[in-house]
């Protein structure tokens, strides 16, 4: 049996971030984390790679706004560069009704805040993005945010916590996890053993095999988001981009491919670790491309895939410490917008492990929100 | 029977039933450029698989060079000629 | 009414409808290329006259009794020409046809998908006057052309004498033969083919040709580099130490053929590693049944073993969905052509011994050598992420985009898993393989938009 002080179940950007910020604050700490195949190779690897605090219900933004300083340096934390770029973003409208969503989203991010955004006319918009489908009646364009690849940072953040110190164990699939009353224990399907006085549930999509030990299962669903690529065109979209009323969104890279993703969300097995990209869907995202940037009628699609993400019905994560079990906290169920909070989560999971309590509010996030009312009385 | 078309503005010969990979790698010209700035590239495969044959039309559409006939007054470009 | 689709118009999927037709069946049949015959029975496009024999030289009968084969099922089956087959999944296939999409719900699905040229890549092979010997064979076969008028053919394989001899037919005397397999090795051919004297006479006649014709025959070589301005001007290679340039204007390349099994994936078929050829196989009984219970396999799509086996599996394929549908099947039959199918498996395992996948080159590639023709990646970016952290291919594509291209990795995900496999040292099972992702050939977004 190896005896840690803290074990992190989960390899993605969560679990490593965690990993991260607690061997940078504590080097002495005895860390484990355990990952079912290999570090980011899930959600964290292969979404969409925004990196985007605008459009966020505000209950985030305090937490998206950490996270922004912590990717402000990421390629110093890193050790690596990940194609972190501020590119800015836009949300195009298409129909005048849309404009005030966009309007409030620029108010609350700018004037609560302080983000750089501002609402461009169709005028403006046509000026600065000229590819824009014409009908485009204005959009909410963000300076600061921007983009980086997934699947560098997923793999970085693995390798970073790695030379950090931890014991990364990579194809450890967690069979049971158990609470003594004064450590955890947690047992692989290998038969390998560990204890902690402390437990950091960031298994994504699989939060709830984790909760549910411990008689806090949520409502997540774990659906598939789909994406896709096209071949390399000379580059001509600097922003990434998305519309408010239609399920598309995309972004080139500077080698050149526009990277897309949209809805609808496909039919994903956790149990197996299988995901499937649909051809409709590919076939839907080409054409929504098309409407949003006529002049990608003649590229072509080279790759669509998907991944496994966990959803909650407020679209709002699990963020914080458990409700039944002292010393275990929680960081799953980021419903499909977790790759930009990432860094800023570890940094808060950290400080719930070494002093229980953290400087961001996360009450939004509470796990107790999907408690039966009963059982949140007896806790108040 | 003779036909003829245009590829990067130059006119090019061809006999009915030439795909536009042989037509034009007979006319000594080639198909694209690597977009990652390796050189020229004239076609592998000629059997739709590898993909490195692909030529613009003046309609910025796309041909798969060693998939397609030449027609008689086909306009042809190396290069993507609206995004450059 | 039961809807069957068939992916491929080769030896396979011919022989496939043929038999579905011939039990009342009316299949529908995608064929990526504008006429039946697959690759290897390539035909001319319309108005062109070259005989059978010019064409098909040895093999002019089987070409012919196949193409006649087809044409008489004109009207029996649904046909569809020009017909690529971009995705699959839960039960329906989505095609794309003349800047149209479409999608079909199968009941029962034949893939006969074929194969591709395996390459083991050498520095310059993006050049253009580069082909792979595949294409090489379509060039003469389709278009009565050669890749210049001294080209080299580099590789390894049966391809590389028959094809150096349709040069000479065709009046084109190349610049040399380079096999990768040492003669010595290839020796073992006159044994594993000893009962089938016909195909051992015609590999001799071959090689008797070509040393009539002065052609240099070059085994056991390391290829080193194409040379060129860009265009290919030569040829470098090294044999017993020695470094050697031969000037050539065009080179055939190919070491053999890989199976095209992107569609077997997406269906859910498991995939199974074969040792003998170092290739993931799609799995299936001996009659082309896969687990799934809908779809089947036959030809090279499913393991390589030549036309010949592809039409009697092809056969069997379709029997055994009829089979499995509860149509009657000619027993005798059934079990004459899986008594072929046996005799043949001795053929490709001397085939395969004889002349090996060149494995062991990609340990000694240049760090400088392009791997990757779509993405432009080299050996050493490959092994540098494998120094970094990347124990399969899936991680390598991850880190360094090899195989995430247009080509999907159909061209350099054999290469890629050797160089990643001799860099970590590990067995190469354990490195896995690049998955294909639907859509598997390109799709316009405008073949999309005009679609909907």
């Amino acid at each position: 049996m190896s005896v840690y002080d803290t074990i992190i179940i989960g390899g993605g950007i969560m679990g490593c971030s965690t990993a991260l910020h607690l061997a940078r604050a504590a080097p002495r700490m005895k860390i484990a984390l355990l990952e079912r195949g290999l570090c980011g190779a899930q959600a964290s690897g292969v979404n969409f790679g925004n990196v985007r605090s605008n459009g966020r219900p505000v209950s985030q933004m305090p937490l998206s706004l950490r996270s922004r300083e912590i990717w402000s340096r990421i390629t110093e934390l890193l050790g690596v560069d990940c194609e972190y770029e501020r590119t800015g973003a836009l949300k195009i409208a298409f129909r005048d009704e849309d404009l005030a969503v966009l309007e409030g989203h620029v108010r609350d991010a700018r004037d609560g805040f302080g983000l750089a955004v501002e609402m461009l006319g169709s005028a403006g918009l046509r000026q600065l993005f000229p590819w824009i489908a014409s009908g485009a009646v204005g959009a909410r364009h963000s300076l600061d945010d921007g983009v980086a690849n997934p699947r560098l940072v997923a793999a970085a953040f693995g390798a970073a916590t790695r030379r950090h110190g931890v014991d990364v164990r990579e194809n450890f699939a967690v069979a049971s996890v158990s609470h003594s009353g004064a450590a955890f224990s947690v047992v692989g399907e290998g038969g390998a053993a560990l204890v902690a006085r402390s437990l950091v549930n960031c298994a994504g999509a699989w939060g709830n095999l984790v909760a549910s030990s411990f008689g806090e299962a949520v409502p997540m669903q774990a659906l598939g988001p789909q994406m896709g690529v096209t071949e390399p065109l000379p580059f001509f979209i600097l922003p990434s981009t998305s519309t408010v009323n239609s399920p598309i969104y995309f972004r080139q890279v500077r080698r050149g491919n526009i990277v897309f993703g949209g809805g609808p969300r496909a039919e994903v097995r956790p149990d197996l670790v299988r995901h499937y990209s649909l051809p409709e869907n590919t076939a839907r995202h080409a054409a929504l491309l098309r409407s949003v940037a006529p002049a990608l009628k003649s590229a072509r699609v080279i790759r669509a895939w998907s991944g496994i993400e966990g959803y909650l019905p407020d679209s709002l994560p699990i963020l914080g410490p458990s409700a039944t079990t002292p010393g275990l906290v929680h960081g799953f169920g980021f419903c499909g917008s977790g790759f930009q909070l990432g860094p800023g989560v570890g940094a808060v999971l950290a400080e719930l492990v070494l002093g229980g309590a953290t400087t961001t509010p996360i009450a939004a996030f509470d796990i107790r929100r999907f408690a039966p009312a009963a059982a949140q009385e007896t806790r108040a | 029977m003779p036909l003829s078309f245009r590829v990067d503005g130059r006119e090019v010969l061809a006999l009915e039933g030439d795909t536009v990979l042989t037509a034009v790698l007979l006319a000594g010209i080639r198909l694209r450029e690597s977009e990652f700035g390796d050189g020229p590239r004239s076609g592998f495969c000629l059997m739709r698989a590898c993909q490195d044959c692909w030529m613009w039309t003046d309609h910025n559409d796309r041909i798969q060079a060693c998939a397609t006939f030449v027609n008689q007054g086909m306009v042809l470009s190396t290069r993507n000629p609206e995004l450059t | 009414m039961t809807t069957i689709v068939i992916v491929g118009a080769g030896p396979a999927g011919v022989r496939a409808a043929e038999c579905l037709v011939a039990a009342g069946c009316r299949p529908i049949i995608l064929d990526e290329n504008d006429r039946s015959g697959g690759q290897i029975y390539r035909r001319q496009p319309p108005g062109f006259v070259r005989s059978a024999q010019t064409l098909y030289g040895t093999e002019a009968a089987k070409a012919e009794a196949l193409h006649r084969s087809f044409d008489t099922l004109a009207g029996k089956v649904d046909y569809r020409p020009g017909t690529i087959a971009w995705g699959l999944h839960a039960g329906v296939i989505h095609t794309v046809k003349a800047g149209r999409v479409d999608r079909i719900a199968f009941d029962r699905l034949i893939l006969a998908t074929g194969a591709t040229d395996r390459i083991m890549p050498v520095a310059g092979w993006t050049r253009p006057g580069v082909f792979s010997m595949g294409g090489a064979q379509i060039a003469l076969k389709f278009q009565g052309c050669v890749p210049g008028r001294r080209p080299a053919l580099v590789g390894t394989g049966p391809l590389l004498y028959l094809l150096a001899n349709q040069y000479l037919k065709a009046g084109v005397t190349p610049a040399g033969v380079f096999d990768t397999t040492p003669f010595r090795r290839q020796l073992r051919l006159v044994g594993g083919l000893a009962w089938d004297p016909r195909t051992l006479l015609i590999g001799l006649r071959y090689r008797l040709e070509l040393v009539r014709w002065g052609v240099p025959v070059r085994c056991g070589i390391d290829p080193l580099a194409i040379e060129g301005d860009p265009a290919v001007t030569g040829f470098v290679y090294a044999k017993s130490g020695k470094r050697h340039v031969i000037a050539c204007d065009g080179v055939a390349l190919g070491h053999g053929l890989r199976s095209e099994t992107q569609l077997a994936e997406l269906a859910g078929v498991s995939f199974a590693f074969d040792r003998r050829t170092r290739q993931w196989l799609p799995q299936r009984d001996e009659e082309g049944r896969t687990p799934l219970g809908t779809v089947y396999l036959a030809g090279d799509g499913a393991g390589i073993g030549g036309a010949d086996v592809a039409e009697i599996e092809g056969k069997l394929a379709a029997w055994a969905l009829l089979h499995d549908l509860n149509a009657a099947v000619d027993d005798g039959e059934r079990t004459r052509a899986l008594r072929q199918l046996r005799r043949a498996a001795r053929f490709r395992a001397a085939l395969d011994a004889g002349f090996p996948w060149p494995h062991d080159i990609a340990a000694r590639l240049d760090d400088g050598v392009v791997v990757c023709r779509c993405e432009t990646l080299t050996a050493g970016e490959l092994r540098r992420v494998a120094a970094e952290g990347a124990p399969d291919l899936g991680r390598a594509k991850a880190l360094s985009r090899i195989g995430m291209g247009r080509c999907q990795g159909r061209y350099c995900g054999s290469a890629c898993a050797e160089i990643l496999s001799a860099a970590l040292g590990c067995d190469i099972a354990d490195v896995g393989r690049l998955r294909p992702q639907a859509p598997t050939k390109p799709l316009h977004v405008d073949d999309v938009e005009a679609s909907l």
